[in-house]
């Protein structure tokens, strides 16, 4: 990949419903951030909302981190571990910024049974059009599906949004994931990474 | 060399390198993570009591009897220890003892918003706000030695954000060991709060803050930054960090103590800038002080939202760096669009944040709910369908209140289910009213509850749901787990047993698998048509602990569903509405997610064609 003068800062935030494995994707990125000289600060909510619903993790790398929360229209980068939940946090990335969505569904409750409208992929790609922010969908849970473990579509999007990220070796992600997972989850963490790294629908690179 | 800690992390860890020798508390978010960090360290004790009001009583004990302690709560917890902490306000310790209140603006996880710094002028103890991980980690350590300096207890006041962010640290690498244990020493004029010692200690506590005033005012907690002079702000907790995202050019007076105030100091910033404000999230607490001292404070020419409370930011909430940007365009600090009639903000105010809004897409709300698998949908199921007031408390089955179960009327605060019950039956309202406490909050207080229940002959049916675990908090143990914190094996103590002892007659006290619709609807039934108390225990363990794990097995529906929707009315997320349509009905049938599905039957049990697998079925083709 091509070399390119690291980026001063990167907000990012990650979104997905509680359960999902945000928080763990969260925990790599400040980890790696921290250490690859960056001051870091990552905002988590844990207790209720964990439960099932919508859930959101802010990290931030820059020379010196001050609010542990990303403002509206400011984020560079958001991963979204389940689609609709992308359409729901739109409003934080900044313009030109990129959206990272897993292809993935999970029914709210109020879907299931109260009768309420789950968004269509075009209205979700709608909440990126004004102002203009790039929305790129990830094969994630099907990546996880075929490698038998339905939890890792958090890794294959850290994957995936490594591309965007190019001034930062590989082993690098790979150290920050390992120390991040169990022992016995290295290996098919390391493999779910790989593929969201070579997958041809992420295109690079660039924040 | 620096360590990435959340704020919960860099408080166990400092609480550690101070010294402290026991650690007490009851789970509650956002506080829960910082005992759990503590216990494994070395030459501790750890522990989670049944209550906030145990666990200070604890740490009390402790630092009584010479030895550095801390009780860990969210806010509300601290209401339960109130009286704790209000006598060891009077008393004073032999050794550090800090209090540690979480609280939780925004209420991301809680059922208020109460800003516990004033509990500290309340009792006249200081109060310690970090504002990151650093911050918390360094005013934890000072706050023990502020402790023993002073005799008096501390308050460290930390928040959701500052909890749970997530920062690099600078720590200590060595454990401060007190050089001689102490001992418990023997001191009745200080120690026995009887009317005739507290009389005579009260008018220490005026003189301990009038010492405590004077302090502040060199306390390295509290910090000037002087960079332009046109704007100051006095700011602490995580507001710090907020100030200087949005206001990145002003000086700064960051409180790390925020009760008492240093005078002075607050007086010679006020001098030094032309524009003051205060930045601080929930309630105007130093705000208010500083209009006490006559602290001349920016008044904003359009009044806030509230300005009988607070001047400029939100009273309500969470702050977060576009709320205070945008209150800060409000009050006329910085420009934007707004009426006329404004005045200019002062030259060089400028935005570091964008100002932008996105129209949102209007989606559905994606609320917590009851997982699959969970062990309290089963109950709840059975109370919408009987149409009974349920009263209810705080956990995981505080969910019971959502649609479609849509089957919990009340929940206040932790124990409040049976006694509410108890008043509304007594009241004379006639309907049978149940009502459900999860295990731990059982033992939280829910027994004394129980007790008056019996005493005063009452007609409440108690449901105590036994989930082995503290659920909502992220699996602690507790009373009747078999486990403490520190990992040891304990006595289990069995909750049919406690209730029998009460001396409920032993045909009203039954424990029922929580996963058994049919024996926990006979049950309910057959206590509905009859008078007085009874307690119904449903035991199943939690769906997400590792046991129940290992024992997923997920069902399908089988081609005989019609789409007659009454597997929907459990609200399992599982369970959803397919594309195909019955022929006859037209109605969507039901199709079962197995990514989701545990495999615990409640869908199976309710279908009243026998269209869902048990479990043998599953295992069958499986």
């Amino acid at each position: 990949m091509v070399e390119s003068p690291r980026p001063a800062k990167v907000d990012m935030v990650l979104v997905g419903v509680g359960g999902q494995g945000t928080i763990l994707a969260s925990n790599i990125l400040a980890d790696l951030g921290m250490r690859i000289g960056y001051d870091v600060k990552k905002a988590e909510v844990h207790g209720m909302s964990q439960r099932g619903g919508s859930v959101i993790s802010h990290v931030r790398w820059g020379a010196e981190v001050h609010s542990p929360i990303i403002a509206t229209g400011a984020a560079d980068l958001l991963l979204a571990v389940e689609q609709m939940e992308a359409g729901r946090y739109a409003g934080l990335l900044r313009p030109g910024g990129t959206a990272l969505v897993n292809e993935f569904t999970i029914e709210p409750i109020t879907v299931i049974t109260g009768g309420a409208h789950y968004p269509s992929r075009d209205e979700i790609e709608s909440a990126y059009a004004v102002p203009a922010r790039r929305l790129l969908w990830v094969p994630g849970a099907a990546v996880a599906t075929e490698l038998g473990n339905k939890h890792v579509a958090n890794i294959v999007l850290l994957g995936a949004l490594s591309r965007l990220l190019p001034d930062i070796g590989e082993q690098d992600w790979i150290d920050a994931i390992q120390r991040q997972v169990k022992p016995s989850h290295r290996e098919f963490n390391r493999r779910a990474f790989e593929i969201g790294r070579s997958d041809a629908h992420v295109p690079g690179p660039g924040v | 060399m620096k360590r990435l800690l959340s704020g919960n992390e860099a408080l166990a860890r400092a609480a550690w390198e101070a010294g402290a020798v026991v650690g007490a508390g009851y789970p509650g978010t956002p506080s829960t993570e910082i005992l759990e960090v503590f216990a494994p360290y070395p030459d501790v004790y750890a522990e989670w009591s049944p209550n906030e009001k145990v666990a200070l009583d604890v740490a009390i004990g402790a630092a009584y009897a010479g030895r550095r302690a801390f009780a860990t709560m969210k806010h509300v917890g601290l209401n339960v220890a109130a009286d704790s902490f209000w006598s060891v306000a009077m008393t004073g310790i032999e050794a550090g003892l800090v209090v540690v209140t979480a609280d939780d603006p925004g209420m991301h996880s809680s059922q208020n918003e109460q800003d516990n710094r004033h509990f500290a002028r309340w009792a006249r103890v200081p109060c310690l706000d970090p504002t990151d991980s650093q911050d918390t980690h360094d005013l934890m350590v000072a706050a023990f030695d502020i402790s023993e300096r002073f005799d008096v207890p501390v308050l460290l006041r930390t928040t959701t954000r500052v909890c749970h962010t997530s920062s690099p640290v600078e720590v200590g690498e060595v454990r401060r060991v007190t050089p001689t244990p102490g001992s418990y020493v023997r001191n009745t004029a200080k120690y026995d709060m009887a009317p005739a010692n507290a009389r005579q200690r009260r008018p220490l506590l005026e003189d301990r803050i009038a010492a405590l005033s004077e302090f502040a005012e060199t306390f390295a907690g509290n910090v000037v930054t002087t960079r332009d002079r046109t704007l100051g702000i006095i700011t602490s907790g995580v507001a710090y960090h907020y100030a200087r995202e949005v206001f990145p050019d002003a000086s700064t007076l960051k409180l790390g103590m925020v009760y008492p105030l240093p005078r002075r100091l607050i007086a010679d910033f006020a001098a030094g800038v032309d524009t003051l404000i205060v930045m601080e999230e929930l309630d105007p607490f130093v705000e208010d002080q500083l209009r006490l001292m006559g602290i001349p404070l920016y008044q904003p020419p359009q009044p806030p939202a509230y300005p009988q409370t607070k001047s400029i930011f939100p009273v309500i909430g969470e702050l977060d760096p576009t709320s205070v940007q945008r209150a800060a365009v409000a009050a006329g600090l910085l420009p934007g669009p707004g009426p006329a009639d404004r005045p200019a903000p002062e030259p060089g105010a400028r935005h570091t944040l964008p100002l932008v809004s996105v129209a949102a897409l209007d989606l559905a709300p994606r609320p917590p709910t009851l997982c699959p698998g969970c062990p309290h949908r089963s109950s709840f199921y059975l109370l919408h369908k009987l149409g009974v007031p349920v009263n209810g408390d705080i956990g995981c089955y505080t969910l019971g209140m959502a649609k479609p179960l849509d089957a919990l009327h009340t929940a206040g605060c932790m124990g409040a289910s049976i006694a509410v019950a108890h008043g509304a039956v007594q009241a004379g309202d006639t309907e049978r009213h149940v009502a459900v406490i999860g295990d731990s909050t059982f033992f939280h207080s829910g027994i004394p509850a129980l007790v008056n229940v019996l005493y005063n002959r009452s007609n409440v049916v108690t449901i105590v749901m036994d989930n082995r675990t503290t659920g909502m908090t992220g699996h602690q143990e507790n009373p009747g787990s078999g486990h403490t914190l520190q990992r040891q094996e304990t006595v289990e103590l069995d909750i049919e047993l406690v209730v029998r002892a009460l001396g409920f007659p032993p045909d009203r006290v039954v424990t029922i698998p929580s996963y058994d619709v049919k024996a926990l609807e006979k049950q309910l039934k057959a206590w509905l048509k009859v008078d007085g108390p009874a307690v119904l225990i449903t035991k199943q363990e939690c769906a997400l602990l590792p046991a129940t794990k290992a024992t997923y097995l997920p069902l399908a529906v089988k081609d005989n569903c019609n789409g007659c929707t009454i597997c929907f009315r459990i609200g399992c997320p599982a369970i959803l509405q397919s594309d195909a349509l019955d022929e006859r009905t037209q109605r969507p049938l039901a199709v079962i997610d197995p990514v989701l599905c545990t495999g615990c039957e409640i869908c199976a049990q309710v279908c009243p064609r026998d269209a869902i697998e048990f479990r043998a079925e599953a295992m069958a083709h499986g």
